[in-house]
């Protein structure tokens, strides 16, 4: 069993089967076509039920199909400043996330030796206690009268006097449950980096202040980039933070959406928002994908 | 001076390292430390008593174990198909030139960049659309089979990216035809990254609660439980489950680097 790649300098001149082989399609046909099938298609009904109107005049009456387009006016009316919070969270957690995330990934890539291995395990085990458990304990944690709360209010750092139903909270939730999402990219970046080029810069009488700016820092952009993408967008949608550890006050778009789906059964709006929130994802990472110009994240 | 500071640099990376780790580790410690707890009220969230009660009883609440049955069930059958599923795809990807590989690949790559709240709601808007199948154990098992087959794909392709292309090619100058250089020397050395892509899905599927929240119905799984039982408190026995299923993963992961790491001094 190999969970961490024991090398991620990789051979690419793997001896691709050549010919028109039938074998390639019969392997992938199964497996693809479960994801046409339910993920493909689920987005045409999200898209479909979003657009339905109320048969009667109770929710229990059922929606018939329709192209009520205001319903996405009216979501996007009654929950822009959800949307908005959502936004703010998720890339104030993402943020903190890469400040936590790096100076780890850039010790374990490049001064880890014979620990390497053991703070890679480190870094995975959380994936293996439930994310509600763990989420749950930094209720413990965070709670008023803990250390952490304690000391920092001590030191008066603290703007509310506490931190659990704060948005702080929710956002120091967010960032540790994706916090190996943003290592591991990170991590396989800069173990990558030619040696050599660090000894070169030293050799060009760079600092090592100056290695890392100009030479680790910009070599290591790719795992930056998919880092905080891989944070981002299951930040975004996230609402087992925002319901354990904030307030009422503190509710993101995904919680909107639970409640909207499961609890008041507002099928159609519930789907705007769904569709809405996964717009709104794709134009950010296509915008910040641009700008970062790394375009090899598939 | 330049010595001192490189050395006190190096430390510096260390030091921090060690901080972070812990504070990654510090919620698993507080779930294990309060499965030994005997909890004050209801909330089990401060230290009040050492007690093996939770241990001891582990199903005295019959619907935690039911809970639990029904999220290792639901685990093991997305495991066995997912991972079939995605160890073909990535065969194909690796060893094969077809048509159609970049829409391949952003097919696999997308279900891991959606958030699962868009893909919860779009497969419950499929289900209520087409009403076939009723909400439940059956839906949840499509549904955690769909999104663990990108992670497979991830995982196996790896592993056979970085196998030596020559061990197949000395295979076929030994006269070993195709299956049989598939048999004794592509499939063994790809075996570590199938039973990692397994162990992985195991554990997104048993510990999935976004999308199971939407597509469960009545069924009740494991992190269904978990936060239903939020509101009015959550028993000591639940940490002790927690604990159970981390230990035994963690074991398995440490295990398998053992053995890796023997192999390679060998």
């Amino acid at each position: 069993m190999q969970l961490i790649p024991t090398s991620s300098k990789a051979i690419f001149t793997q001896p691709l089967r050549n010919g028109r082989s039938l074998t390639p399609y019969l392997l992938l046909i199964p497996g693809l076509a479960w994801l046409g099938v339910f993920f493909v298609i689920p987005f045409f009904s999200l898209l479909v039920t979003s657009l339905m109107k109320p048969a009667g005049s109770s929710v229990l009456d059922g929606y018939v199909n329709a192209l009520e387009i205001s319903n996405y006016m009216l979501a996007l009316q009654t929950y822009w400043p959800v949307f908005a919070k959502s936004l703010l969270y998720a890339a104030s957690a993402t943020l903190l996330a890469l400040v936590i995330g790096y100076p780890l990934a850039y010790h374990i890539a490049l001064r880890g030796g014979r620990w390497r291995n053991l703070m890679l395990v480190l870094v995975i085990a959380p994936f293996f206690a439930s994310y509600l458990i763990r989420t749950y304990a930094w209720k413990t944690i965070l709670a008023d009268e803990s250390f952490i709360t304690s000391a920092l209010n001590f030191l008066n750092l603290l703007p509310q006097d506490r931190i659990l139903n704060t948005p702080l909270a929710v956002i120091a939730g967010i960032s540790y449950n994706f916090l190996p999402f943003m290592i591991l990219p990170l991590y396989a970046s800069i173990e990558r980096i030619d040696p050599r080029l660090l000894e070169a810069s030293k050799d060009l009488y760079a600092d090592s202040n100056e290695t890392f700016r100009k030479v680790t820092l910009p070599l290591s952009m790719p795992g930056v980039v998919s880092g905080t993408l891989l944070t981002f967008i299951p930040a975004m949608g996230d609402f087992i933070n925002a319901s354990l550890l904030g307030s009422a006050k503190d509710k993101m778009i995904g919680n909107v959406i639970q409640s909207q789906f499961v609890i008041v059964r507002d099928y159609p709006r519930a789907s705007a928002l769904s569709f809405i929130l996964m717009t709104l994802i794709l134009l950010i990472v296509f915008f910040y994908i641009r700008r970062a110009g790394t375009e090899d994240l598939v | 001076m330049q010595n001192l500071s490189s050395w006190l640099g190096k430390r510096a990376t260390g030091i921090y390292a060690v901080i972070a780790l812990f504070y990654m580790m510090l919620p698993i410690i507080v779930v294990i430390m309060l499965s030994f707890n005997k909890p004050a009220g209801k909330q089990n969230t401060q230290w009040n008593e050492f007690s093996l009660d939770a241990w001891k009883n582990i199903c005295r609440d019959q619907t935690i174990c039911g809970a639990v049955t029904t999220s290792i069930q639901i685990a093991a059958l997305t495991t066995i198909v997912s991972t079939i599923l995605g160890t073909m795809i990535a065969f194909a990807l690796v060893r094969h030139r077809f048509r159609g590989r970049t829409s391949t690949n952003l097919l696999i790559f997308l279900p891991m960049a959606t958030p699962e709240v868009v893909m919860g709601t779009s497969l419950l808007a499929l289900f209520l659309n087409i009403s076939v199948i009723p909400l439940g154990f059956w839906t949840l098992l499509i549904a955690h089979i769909m999104f663990t087959i990108s992670f497979v794909v991830v995982a196996v392709k790896a592993r056979l990216a970085s196998l030596d292309p020559r061990l197949e090619q000395a295979a076929m100058d030994l006269y070993a035809d195709s299956k049989t250089t598939f048999r004794y020397i592509t499939f063994p050395l790809a075996l570590p990254g199938i039973a990692a892509a397994a162990l992985l899905s195991f554990s997104l599927s048993f510990d999935d609660f976004i999308i199971t929240n939407f597509n469960s119905g009545t069924t009740v799984t494991f992190p269904m439980y978990v936060w239903g039982a939020a509101q009015r408190g959550i028993p000591p026995q639940v940490n002790v489950i927690a604990t159970i299923f981390f230990m035994s993963a963690l074991l398995l992961v440490v295990v398998a680097q053992l053995v890796s790491a023997k192999r390679v001094k060998r």
